[in-house]
């Protein structure tokens, strides 16, 4: 192909150009012309095509997201809001926490192992991008039936990826879910959240100012992986049938990240860049002009420069290229030398491709030929926006209809039965096989990790000041009520914070839904950003940034509605934290919150294969005083241990909590049949010691506070049902061996 | 007494060993993979890691890297020398210890809390242990099973060169559960298992790795 320069586009505007199999549709061609006041030259068009792409511009979703800064509370702890590669937090004496969560579904499901590895590498950079060192990583899961065919293929792949790259990096693994269910079977999400921590003073930000400043290119050579892999597979719906998109998904390479991460962190502790961006989806189309746009929009770029693996990339190749490992900085000249020497010191590639300049104009040349030549706001931030339609889909009448009553066992034969069918399923079973492929003991700061409720890192060695992160998504919930759903998650995550004693303080998200095109679909996006936002206003806590993913649909089936919602909590001393389980006998276990009948939405039910029925309505009020009395039951020393309810019910916290210590416990229950397997939520078990009891009375206020029973033994009892620990266990962890082992 | 920690490009656990060195009172100093410099330390800890990625063979390319040179001369000369996991890998190739670690036996990366007994207290690492204390610490890596000839395999258990052993099942398919094996001397031990992830209850499973440490400070000032 001969080189399209923006002489020749001026020259020849009528040349037919392929912006359709680029997946732009003609009115957004149309409107880059007008833009350009010419036919956009290749290269720009290839620019357009990736960054106003559904992944890049949240064309569908922006006009709902807005929400989450119009309703924010405003909070004192947000440093960086959202728009920036990631929110930044305050969590005292100096400190500041950035988190972010984002999905590598569609690469996931194509080439399982890559697609979770350079997930894992993406959301990395953008907290290094931030000036933090990044600490910690947390994955949230999605397969299909953990028996299909597909899963095997899927699930072992994913996991070896995720640890694969992240152990690699040295970031421990403090957590995640591992979720089936038949939606997930063409699409699974990989959703990956990273953690970095710096100091106040050390945040970095995507901005190209100071004309004469340096642009400078560093990391991993350009290759041809992930050409198109944003506007081909992250939004484009999978067909049953169709070409292999195998090349697009990138190829990473964790000991080059690894490398990268420890030479920017010192050439951001010498103070050497004035704005700095990752390469991530959109490549140097997406860094250029964002940095660009964050500046006063005058670039030059010499885009020859570019070190290149392949050396027969074109222009508009090397502009979408997605090549891991890769970063962008603008730095003055004055200091250009030393950026260069800590590069050297770290065998990292480095070249100045181009300058700042005062102009409003992102320019790039091939060779001294002017190929692209843009205004940079409109290609990073002007993308279109649609309101698309959205009707609530015909389906949530008639589910929200159905009454939900799944058998309910009488007999104790049958309630053991029931205890250890829940403790084997796979959405309730040991996580074991995945997490011991995880790295969780690497830097030495790891408090909490899985099967804990929050994964836990210590931030400061002195003070003891430390941070917990827990992920959560209920999508049953949500597919009954997505709005409610979402605020069920929120809240479920920030509780998971809170029984380890943690405040929570800040919320990132990461939507994953199906085709923004169905307005069913979008509807379920609508109501969740709603809800979300609503939760969170209620709740107090700012929403710091998040990711969309849609397009997780095969055919006409999509996902159920998916938002994994990430909590951060802060916690003043760690060695004070509520653990998770009991080590020893004779302490009492009491259950906090009340509980209803409502088996909707509830493992049990969709053990038996009802998916319908009304979802519970959220009781934010409630939940912030339960999450004030599990922060206030760590300072006043007064649980032993404390344990969320949720998927699975008072049945899987039970299991979870026996086996953590091999220590039994001895419980009494009205009802069993209901009350095991009901998931109502706002709940808790917490142990105490018996002398405690009045002063948990006291603090728990109008909680309603049930006593369960007392720890001990060697079995789990449940009224007349003796379960011995042995017996529990091997339900518990033999199934994933069995399944993928 | 100076205890020096190299970091290789793509070493992990450098920091994680510093702070064990430094917990059990001794002068930690960060030593660079590129500078043939040992700065006068007295002992030496290659931590875990995957060193310039792991690429060939785990320690494969570590073990030219200019500091080495100088490492495996102090070595030689009795300077006490701790490889930890991909430090283990670092002292067999470059013919320190003996044998080879392969991947584990189900081809998975595998972290876990890990029983060790202790077999050889007479190393600069484990005189701080008793002879057959069992201890819990992290073992994680993809490639820690321990390989050897049978000839190599029996000096190692006649000389009383098992410094440490896996017990109950077999992690990894080491050989006579292998975790950790010295020199002739003593004063080289390489280790698959982290001791460096367990010198507090808080953050490791145990305390139990801390006596690592606190070995070598009395070796040192003997």
């Amino acid at each position: 192909m001969a080189l399209d320069t923006v002489a020749i586009a001026t020259s020849n505007p009528d040349s037919t150009q392929p912006f359709a199999e680029l997946g732009l549709k003609p009115d957004e061609y149309a409107r880059i012309k007008e833009i350009l006041g010419r036919r956009p030259t290749s290269s720009e068009l290839a620019m357009y095509s990736v960054m106003w792409s559904e992944h890049c511009s949240y064309k569908s979703s922006k006009v709902h997201l807005k929400q989450f800064g119009e309703k924010a509370v405003k909070s004192d702890a947000l440093l960086v809001g959202i728009g920036e590669n990631a929110g930044v937090v305050d969590i005292g004496q100096g400190y500041a926490i950035t988190f972010k969560i984002e999905s590598h579904n569609h690469p996931s499901f194509i080439e399982p192992y890559q697609g979770a590895a350079t997930g894992v590498g993406g959301i990395v950079r953008d907290i290094l991008t931030m000036g933090a060192r990044p600490i910690a990583v947390m994955d949230p899961l999605r397969f299909g039936p953990a028996d299909a065919a597909d899963t095997r293929r899927v699930l072992p792949g994913v996991i070896a990826g995720v640890g694969g790259y992240g152990n690699c990096l040295g970031l421990a693994n403090i957590g995640g879910e591992v979720v089936f269910d038949e939606t997930y079977l063409g699409n699974p999400l990989v959703n990956a959240l990273c953690i970095g921590v710096m100091k106040h003073s050390d945040i970095k930000l995507a901005k190209a100012a100071g004309a004469g400043n340096l642009v400078v290119l560093y990391g991993a050579k350009t290759g041809g992986d992930g050409i198109g892999g944003v506007s081909v597979l992250a939004s484009e719906t999978f067909e049953s049938t169709g070409p292999a998109k195998r090349p697009a998904v990138q190829v990473g390479d964790p000991f080059v990240e690894k490398v990268l991460i420890e030479c920017s962190l010192e050439i951001f502790a010498e103070d050497l860049v004035v704005g700095i961006q990752d390469l991530g989806g959109a490549g140097l189309s997406c860094a250029t002009s964002e940095l660009a746009s964050g500046g006063s929009g005058g670039m030059k770029v010499a885009l020859d420069r570019v070190p290149l693996r392949d050396a027969t990339l074109s222009p508009e190749e090397i502009l979408m290229s997605e090549s891991q490992e890769r970063m962008c900085a603008i730095v003055e000249p004055s200091k250009i030398d030393r950026f260069l020497e800590i590069c050297k010191k770290w065998d990292v590639t480095v070249t100045v491709i181009g300058e700042v300049t005062d102009g409003d104009h992102l320019e790039i040349t091939w060779h001294g030929e002017l190929i692209v030549d843009v205004p940079p706001r409109t290609v990073a931030h002007d993308g279109p926006v649609y309101s698309r339609p959205l009707a609530e889909p015909a389906y949530i009448a008639r589910v929200n209809a159905e009454v939900i009553s799944p058998p309910i066992p009488q007999t104790a034969a049958a309630i053991k039965d029931a205890i250890l069918m829940m403790a084997a399923t796979p959405n309730l079973a040991d996580k074991s096989w995945v997490t011991n492929q995880y790295d969780r003991y690497v830097q030495g700061n790891t408090v909490q990790s899985q099967p804990d409720d929050s994964g836990m890192v210590r931030i400061d060695e002195k003070t003891h000041l430390g941070v917990a992160v827990a992920t959560d998504a209920n999508a049953n919930w949500s597919y009954l009520n997505p709005y409610e759903g979402a605020k069920l998650a929120l809240a479920e995550a920030s509780r998971n914070i809170a029984t380890a004693g943690a405040k929570p303080l800040a919320v990132t998200n990461c939507l994953n839904f199906g085709s923004p095109e169905d307005p069913g679909v979008m509807w379920q996006f609508a109501e969740t950003v709603r809800g979300l936002a609503d939760g969170c206003l209620e709740m107090g806590l700012p929403v710091t940034g998040g990711n969309v993913s849609f397009y997780n649909q095969t055919g006409d089936v999509a996902i159920l509605p998916t938002p994994v919602i990430g909590v951060l909590g802060v916690i003043d001393d760690v060695r004070t934290r509520t653990p998770m389980s009991f080590d020893r006998a004779g302490l009492d276990l009491y259950l906090l919150g009340a509980s209803d009948s409502n088996m909707s939405g509830s493992e049990w039910a969709y053990l038996h294969e009802m998916r319908g029925g009304q979802a519970p309505t959220a009781d934010l009020q409630r939940e912030m005083r339960l999450i004030d009395l599990l922060v206030k039951g760590r300072t006043e020393k007064i649980f032993s241990a404390a344990h969320d309810l949720s998927q699975g019910g008072l049945t899987a916290t039970l299991t979870e909590m026996v086996l953590r210590h091999n220590i039994g416990a001895t419980i009494t229950l009205d009802n069993p049949g209901v009350s095991l397997f009901v998931e109502t939520p706002g709940r808790v078990v917490v142990a105490v010691e018996p002398g405690k009891a009045e002063a948990l009375k006291k603090a728990a206020g109008d909680i309603p506070l049930t006593h369960l029973g007392a720890t001990g033994g060697d079995a789990l009892v449940v009224n007349d049902v003796v379960i011995s620990l042995d017996e529990l266990r091997k339900a518990h962890t033999a199934t994933f061996e069995k399944l993928f082992g | 007494m100076k205890v020096g920690v190299i970091t290789f490009p793509g070493t992990l656990d450098d920091r994680d060993a510093l702070r064990a060195a430094s917990a059990a009172g001794t002068t930690a100093i960060s030593l660079w993979h590129n500078d043939a410099d040992l700065k006068g330390v007295d002992a030496v800890i290659l931590p875990g890691g995957f060193s310039y990625g792991d690429y060939l063979r785990c320690g494969a390319i570590s073990r030219f890297a200019p500091v080495m040179e100088k490492v495996i001369d102090a070595a030689h000369g009795g300077m006490p020398l701790l490889g930890i996991c991909n430090g283990f890998q670092v002292l067999c190739e470059a013919h320190l210890l003996p044998g080879a670690l392969t991947r584990n036996k189900d081809l998975h990366f595998l972290c876990r809390d890990q029983k060790l007994v202790i077999e050889n207290n007479a190393t600069a690492w484990t005189s701080d242990y008793a002879k057959g204390q069992e201890i819990v610490i992290p073992l994680k890596n993809g490639e820690g099973s321990f390989q050897c000839d049978d000839k190599t395999l029996a000096a190692l258990e006649e000389e009383g060169r098992i410094v440490a052993r896996y017990v109950g099942e077999n992690p990894n398919g080491s050989r006579n559960l292998i975790a950790g094996i010295t020199n002739e001397r003593g004063n080289i031990v390489g280790l698959m298992p982290h001791p460096e992830h367990a010198i507090e209850t808080l953050t490791g499973p145990s305390a139990d790795g801390l006596a690592f440490f606190t070995s070598v400070l009395k070796a040192m000032v003997k």
